[in-house]
C-alpha cells in the first residue's frame, strides 16, 4: 500500500444469502468513512464499477459449492493481497453444508425437475479448504463492529482484536443469569465463540451457536450434560447440526450421535 | 440501407450489480430483432427444500431467515405462520402488532437500501450511492438514516436487523418493554418525514414510456395494508385463500436459471412486490402515504415499472406511519409466545417480503418433525415477468446505444428488487462428485 494511494477493497460473493456483505451496507454511520479511507474497487451489491485487481483486502462471502466457484476461488487468492472470510457459509460451509450429511441416494430422490440444467458439487465447503485465509471472521451473520475492527486492523497492518472465547464470558460480563441452569433451557453457549454479545440468552433464549466452536470447545461435555437432563441423540444431532454444522468441532460431536 | 443495423448485437451483463445475489443478462438480437432474452440466475442453488426435511417444525423461522439476508423476517414470518396454521392456533392481538412491527422495519430497512443505494443511482446516471455522495451527500445521508431506523426497529424487536433472534413460532422469545419501543419514537417520526420527501425526490427522476399490461398478485386483507396476511388477489380476478396457492400457480424448471419460473395457471407470467400491492390495496394506505403519492403524480394504478421506485418510497410512508401507530398503541403481552403442542398435518403461510409475496408449505409428521417443505420466494414468481419487460422494452428501444440500452435493461431488471439469492434456495441439481 502506497502512502499517497487509497487501498483497495473488493468483496465477492459465493453460496450465500447476502447478509454478510449487507453488515458493510449496514454500517451506516462509518459506510462514508470507510469509503474515505479505502477505494472500493469490487463491490457487486453496492455498485456497477469495476476496478481491476489486485486488491490489498479482499473480503469473500460464501461457501464453495459448484466446480467453477473452486476454480474461481483461486483466481480471486491471487489477486488479492490479503483475504478475509467473513461469516459462516465463508468460514464453515454455512447452513447449506447440511446437504454434506446427507446421503447421495436420499438427496437425489428429493430432486423432481431437471437435474441436467443444474451443476452442483455434492459438498458445501469453507474457503480455507480451497485457498490460503489470512483471517476467518465468524458469525451468521457477522457482527459489522467486528467487521469495521477488522478492516482497521488490515488496513493498519495489524492482527484484528476479534475474542475466541465462549459466549459465556459474554453473558457473565453482561451478568445475564445462566440460560441453562437457572431456566433449564439448552444453550451452546458454553462451546460458541462470543461476538454477538450474548444476544439470544438476552432475549431469553439459549444460543444456537452462530459464531461457530470457540476456541478449544468441550463439546463432549456439554452433549453429556444435555443426555442427562433426558436430550435424546437426534435432538443433539440436531442442535450441534445448525448454521455451523461443517466446522470440526461441531460436526465431530454430531457424528459421534448419530 | 443501413448495414449496422443488420448487425448481430448481443447486449450482455455477466454479473448484475446492485441486486442481491449472482444473477447476468442476455439479449440477442438480429437486425432489428430481438431473438433471445435472458435473465440469468447462476447463484449457486442451496438445497433448502431438501435438508428442511428432517428437522423440527420450531427450528424453520431460524433456518429459513438464512436463505436472504436482506429480508430474513419475511421468511420468518410466513414459515411461523404455515407451522401456527399446522398447530391450530392463531397469534393475534398485541404479539400479532409486533410482528406487523418488525415485518415494518424490515421494509423500512430493504426499501431504504433499495430506493437510495440500488435503483436511485440509475435514473441520476451515477454507478453507486457513493457517487452520488460526492455530488450531493444530503440525499445520502438521508438514505443510510432512513435504512438505519429499519434497522434499529428491527434490533428492538427482533433483536438484530440481519437474521433476527427474537422470532418464534407461537410468538416471540421476548416482548420488549413499552419503553424499549417508545424510545425509537422521535425516529420513525423523522423518518415519516424523510420518507415523504423520498417520494417527491423520486417523482423529480426521469422515466421511460414504458406501461405494460400485468397481473398484479399480492396479498389482501379487509383492513389494513398487505404485509403479513390475506387473500390472494389480482387485477385479472384471481381471489384465492392462501393455502390454495399450489392449485392456481404452477413453478416450471428452465435451463438458464437455478430458480423456478412460476406461472398462474391459465393466464401466465404476474407481478408481484411494491407495484402490485400498491395497484391491489392503493385504499388501505394512510391518508399520508396516499397524499404522498397524489403529489408525486402517482393515480391509484400504476402500470410502469420504473415508476416502482416512487410506489416502494410510498410505502416507506406507510411503513413508518404503521410503525408509529403500532408503537403508540402497544400494551406489552402477558406471555411472549403461545404454548404449542405439535401434530400432523399440512399447512401454508404467505406474507409480503419488501420485493413480493413470498408462499411457505409444509408437512409435518406426529411429533413435529418436517417431512416436506415448499418455498415460493418472490423474484422466482418475477422472473418470466422480467424477461418479458426486458423483450418489449428491447423492442421498443432497440435504435440505442448498446451501452445505453445495455444499462436501462439492467435498469428494467432493478426495478424489480430482484433477490436472486432467494429465489435459487430451490433443490433441482446435479449431484458431481468432488
Amino acid at each position: 500500500m502506497k502512502k499517497n494511494k487509497k487501498p483497495k477493497l473488493a468483496v465477492w460473493k459465493f453460496s450465500s444469502c447476502d447478509g454478510c456483505q449487507l453488515s458493510l451496507l449496514d454500517c451506516e454511520d462509518e459506510l462514508l468513512a470507510i469509503a474515505g479511507a479505502v477505494q472500493i474497487a469490487n463491490f457487486a451489491e453496492a455498485s456497477r464499477a469495476i476496478i481491476k485487481g489486485p486488491y490489498d483486502l479482499s473480503l469473500v462471502e460464501g461457501s464453495i459449492t459448484t466446480p467453477h466457484d473452486a476454480e474461481r476461488i483461486h483466481s480471486i487468492r491471487r489477486q488479492s493481497k490479503f483475504l478475509v472470510t467473513i461469516g459462516a457459509c465463508a468460514t464453515a460451509g454455512g447452513i447449506q453444508a447440511l446437504r454434506n450429511f446427507k446421503d447421495v441416494k436420499e438427496f437425489t430422490s428429493i430432486v423432481y425437475a431437471t437435474p441436467e440444467f443444474i451443476s452442483t458439487l455434492n459438498k458445501s465447503t469453507p474457503i480455507s479448504d480451497h485457498v490460503h485465509v489470512d483471517f476467518e471472521l465468524r458469525g451468521c451473520p457477522i457482527d459489522k463492529y467486528q467487521l469495521i475492527e477488522v478492516l482497521n486492523a488490515f488496513l493498519n497492518k495489524r492482527k484484528p482484536n476479534i475474542p475466541a472465547y465462549s459466549v459465556c464470558v459474554e453473558c457473565k460480563r453482561r451478568g445475564i443469569v445462566c440460560r441453562m441452569v437457572a431456566h433449564g433451557q439448552v444453550c451452546l453457549g458454553p462451546v460458541t465463540q462470543a461476538g454477538c454479545n450474548a444476544l439470544c440468552p438476552s432475549y431469553d433464549r439459549g444460543c444456537f451457536g452462530c459464531f461457530g466452536p470457540k476456541e478449544t470447545p468441550n463439546t463432549t461435555s456439554l452433549a453429556d450434560f444435555l443426555s442427562n437432563k433426558g436430550m435424546s441423540n437426534r435432538d443433539i444431532v440436531r442442535i450441534y447440526r445448525g448454521l455451523n454444522a461443517y466446522a470440526k468441532a461441531f460436526r465431530l460431536e454430531s457424528e459421534a450421535h448419530e | 440501407m443501413n448495414s449496422k443495423s443488420q448487425k448481430n448485437k448481443v447486449l450482455k451483463v455477466d454479473y448484475l450489480a446492485r441486486v442481491e445475489g449472482e444473477g447476468g443478462m442476455l439479449v440477442k438480437i438480429k437486425g432489428n430483432q430481438v431473438t433471445d432474452v435472458k435473465f440469468k440466475i447462476f447463484e449457486p442453488p442451496r438445497f433448502f427444500e431438501a435438508f428442511m426435511r428432517g428437522r423440527d417444525y420450531s427450528e424453520a423461522p431460524d433456518i429459513t431467515a438464512r436463505i436472504c439476508g436482506i429480508c430474513p423476517v419475511a421468511y420468518q414470518t410466513s414459515s411461523a405462520q404455515a407451522m401456527e396454521n399446522i398447530l391450530g392456533v392463531r397469534v393475534d392481538g398485541q404479539l400479532r402488532a409486533l410482528r406487523r412491527l418488525l415485518y415494518c422495519g424490515e421494509w423500512i430497512e430493504s426499501h431504504g437500501l433499495h430506493v437510495y443505494m440500488l435503483h436511485a443511482p440509475d435514473f441520476l446516471g451515477y454507478e453507486d450511492a457513493l457517487q452520488i455522495a460526492e455530488k450531493n451527500p444530503a440525499i445520502v445521508k438521508r438514505g443510510l438514516e432512513l435504512k438505519k431506523i429499519g434497522n434499529e426497529l428491527m434490533k428492538i424487536v427482533g433483536g438484530r436487523e440481519v437474521h433476527p433472534i427474537n422470532f418464534k413460532v407461537g410468538g416471540f422469545h421476548r416482548t420488549p418493554k413499552e419503553d424499549e419501543l417508545k424510545q425509537i419514537l422521535p425516529k420513525l417520526k423523522w423518518a415519516l418525514e424523510a420518507s415523504i420527501e423520498t417520494v417527491q425526490w423520486t417523482s423529480t427522476f426521469k422515466f421511460p414510456d414504458f406501461e405494460q399490461d400485468y397481473e398484479f398478485v399480492s396479498l389482501s386483507h379487509p383492513d389494513e395494508y398487505p404485509i403479513t396476511e390475506g387473500n390472494l388477489i389480482s387485477n385479472k380476478g384471481l381471489n384465492i385463500k392462501v393455502e390454495e396457492f399450489e392449485q392456481h400457480f404452477t413453478e416450471e424448471h428452465v435451463e438458464h436459471a437455478n430458480a423456478l419460473h412460476c406461472i398462474h395457471n391459465g393466464f401466465g407470467p404476474y407481478y408481484v412486490g411494491p407495484l402490485a400491492r400498491y395497484n391491489l390495496n392503493f385504499e388501505k394506505l394512510t391518508t399520508k402515504a396516499k397524499k404522498a403519492a397524489k403529489q408525486a403524480g402517482l393515480g391509484s394504478k400504476c402500470f410502469n415499472p420504473f415508476k416502482s421506485i416512487i410506489v416502494r418510497s410510498v410505502e416507506l410512508v406507510y411503513a413508518c406511519e404503521e410503525a408509529i401507530r403500532i408503537i403508540e398503541s402497544y400494551k406489552r403481552p402477558e406471555e411472549p409466545f403461545l404454548k404449542l403442542e405439535p401434530k400432523a398435518g399440512k399447512g401454508s403461510g404467505c406474507s409480503e417480503a419488501p420485493r413480493g409475496m413470498l408462499y411457505h408449505r409444509y408437512n409435518l409428521a406426529q411429533d413435529g418433525t418436517i417431512l416436506d417443505a415448499k418455498i415460493v420466494p418472490p423474484t422466482s414468481q418475477n422472473q418470466k415477468t422480467i424477461e418479458r419487460d426486458l423483450l418489449n422494452f428491447v423492442r421498443k428501444n432497440i435504435n440505442l446505444s448498446q451501452e445505453k440500452l445495455t444499462w436501462q435493461c439492467e435498469q428494467a431488471i432493478r426495478n424489480y428488487d430482484p433477490c436472486i439469492s432467494c429465489a435459487t434456495h430451490f433443490l433441482k441439481l446435479e449431484i458431481e462428485r468432488e
